[in-house]
């Protein structure tokens, strides 16, 4: 039996829907052990969170109000006391930058080892097992953590949003913990770039745009209508991204987002493997590129060799007459 | 400031899809594969490298040391950032079976506890394991402050306190960081204006990316002192607990790419074979 603590993300006062990713992994576990699960909403806004989350099956739900933003000095001595005034086995979160910043930083303090951006999870003869994707998604490794208590990150496009299954959890306020760490970090700002589209991790369509697009400029006039013409998220390369084209957090990688969406389109994208890393999980993946023979045929199920300034512009229109 | 920069050796990660698994599937292959500084941990060293001099005259203004746990091959590992500039390195002596991120974030615990540095700078992952979780640990277990995934350093002039923006999934989050502290890196460190410390001029622009060592570092780099320790000189004893006990090649997608003539051509076939428009 393994109880199981996810700690939920928190964004603009509410609960981030990443979290559902970890509500999901904690109750495969939970069901595979026959233990069960409660969860932490720690940050600005955890009583909001908390009743967001009250219908999805935790036991009971741990509140702890924080103001101001997060920084992992603060977050981390709190989510270890939660942690350890439980039974708990296994403590989650998913792997965004926040769960990939807080939970190895609560591990060290649990003296716990971490697996970290889990692609699936099976229990076996009382023993978990995390199959995670390493070198680039090149290889999956199956491992155990061998520690009382076990720190887990789960990648959100392998753990489909937990589904709500009705009734409400209990709810239990507790207080910062907190340590001299903390009084040495300040948070100054948190700069976003609000937009319509949906999120790249949650969208069902993404198209990406590399350094073949040349400019920010192009990405406006030439990707953009596409975009919405499909309702799609934008994405692009490193190197797109890196050139200022479009802002970082729209890198698509290895080293950026991992996205899985219904439909990708790869458009004047190379294909090197760190980006390929990033997309290759999604179903259906069209490619647009000059070079026929470009690495990205290696994943590709369409493949339109062209010039990108003439058919992303032809496929839009397109795509509206089908529409229309 | 003193600075230690953690390194690690990768497979050639731009091979990485030559990597396999054994026949049993209880080892990763790299085989024939060259060894690679990991990219991160080669920013990191660059970053270092910045925050310790002048932008423009390059003239020193603290210590930047390597270390790297291994086999005695990171002893080359450990000449590329002492090529790049870095001054001095640390071999960690163990075998890759002895090593875990726990017990990297212990060695390098009782490594900072020894060398006294300002600031631990390091990849915020390794691209072979892909953990991102050992400078996290390291932070933790120094009751250290830390800012993961920076894109942007500035040290303030009196070199006490750094302000960082990191790249998180939402944008850019700045935080103000007192020193000591732990810093991981991402890519765009290496940007022309990413790293400034109080005396980097305000018009100077660094090259894009990390700086390729000279004929001269690299004759230099082959008389800096590199101090070879044990786990158990620094009084490491734990032993992983992360278990690896099966490796898998990732299922080959299925089918083959089919090249399409035109954009009708493809917007029919997503339409009515792949059902997804
Ligand atoms: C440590 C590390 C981490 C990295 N992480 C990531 C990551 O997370 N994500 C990522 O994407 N990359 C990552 N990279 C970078 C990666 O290796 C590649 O450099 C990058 O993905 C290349 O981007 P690109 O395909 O846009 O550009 P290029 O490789 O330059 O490709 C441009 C493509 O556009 C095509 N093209 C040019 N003009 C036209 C036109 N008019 N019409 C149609 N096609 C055209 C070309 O044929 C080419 O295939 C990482 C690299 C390192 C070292």
């Amino acid at each position: 039996m393994t109880d199981v603590l996810v700690v939920a993300e928190l964004l603009e006062g509410g609960m981030r829907r990443s979290t559902l990713s970890a509500v999901n992994f904690a109750k495969q576990v939970a069901e595979g052990t026959g233990g069960s699960f409660d969860i932490l909403a720690i940050g600005e806004g955890a009583e909001n969170a908390a009743s967001q989350l009250s219908g999805f099956g935790a036991r009971k739900i741990f509140t702890a109000e924080v103001e101001g933003g997060y920084v992992a000095e603060k977050y981390a001595p709190t989510v270890a006391e939660v942690a350890k005034s439980g039974d708990y086995g296994v403590v989650t979160a998913t792997a965004t930058t926040y769960g990939k910043d807080l939970a190895p930083r609560v591990a060290a303090r649990l003296e716990a080892g971490v697996a970290s951006d889990i692609a699936s999870v099976a229990v076996d003869g009382g023993k978990i097992v995390y199959r995670r994707p390493m070198y680039a998604g090149n290889v999956f490794g199956y491992c155990t953590v061998e520690t009382p208590i076990q720190v887990v990150t789960v990648r959100q496009t392998e753990f489909e949003a937990a589904a709500e299954s009705g009734g409400s959890s209990d709810t239990e306020s507790v207080s910062i913990a907190e340590d001299g760490a903390a009084a040495r970090v300040e948070f100054v700002s948190l700069e976003s770039q609000k937009s319509e589209r949906p999120e790249l991790t949650e969208a069902e369509i993404v198209v990406s745009g590399g350094r073949a697009l040349k400019s920010a400029e192009n990405f406006k006039s030439v990707l953009e209508p596409l975009v919405d013409t499909l309702g799609a998220a934008m994405g692009a390369s490193r190197a797109a991204a890196d050139a200022g084209y479009v802002p970082n957090d729209l890198q698509v990688g290895q080293t950026g987002k991992v996205v899985a969406p219904k439909l990708y389109l790869a458009i004047g994208i190379s294909g090197a493997i760190q980006h390929l890393a990033g997309m290759k999980g999604s179903k259906v993946i069209v490619a647009i590129n000059k070079d026929k023979e470009a690495p990205i045929a290696s994943v590709a199920d369409y493949f339109l060799v062209g010039d990108l300034f003439q058919v992303v512009p032809e496929l839009t229109s397109e795509i509206q007459k089908a529409k229309g | 400031m003193k600075i230690l920069v953690p390194v690690k050796r990768v497979a050639d990660p731009d091979n990485a899809n030559k990597v396999k698994v054994s026949p049993d599937g209880q080892r990763v292959t790299s085989d024939g594969l060259e060894w690679k500084l990991n990219p991160f941990d080669e920013y990191a060293v660059e970053a270092a490298l910045r925050i310790n001099e002048n932008g423009a005259s390059g003239e020193k203004l603290g210590e930047v040391v390597v270390v790297s746990l291994g086999p005695d091959d990171v002893q080359t590992t450990l000449r590329q950032p002492l090529a790049m500039g870095a001054d001095r390195g640390v071999q960690i002596k163990a075998t890759d079976d002895q090593l875990d991120s726990s017990v990297v974030a212990k060695a390098l615990k009782a490594l900072v506890d020894a060398e006294k540095p300002d600031l631990v700078l390091m990849g915020k992952q390794a691209v072979d394991g892909d953990s991102n979780t050992a400078g996290q640990m390291l932070a933790e277990l120094l009751g250290w402050p830390m800012a993961t995934f920076a894109m942007a350093i500035e040290a303030d002039a009196s070199g006490k306190t750094l302000t960082v923006g990191r790249e998180v999934d939402t944008g850019v989050l700045t935080l103000k960081v007192t020193l000591p502290a732990v810093v991981t890196v991402d890519l765009r460190i290496v940007s022309p204006a990413a790293v400034k410390n109080g005396k980097t001029p305000d018009t100077h622009k660094y090259n894009e990316g990390a700086r390729y060592a000279s004929l001269k570092g690299i004759m230099a780099a082959k008389k800096k002192p590199i101090d070879v320790k044990s786990l158990a000189d620094l009084g490491v004893t734990s032993a992983p607990v992360v278990k690896y006990s099966k490796f898998e090649l990732p299922p080959a997608r299925s089918g083959q790419v089919k090249y399409v003539e035109s954009v009708q051509e493809l917007v029919t076939k997503l339409r009515t074979e792949a059902k997804v428009l």
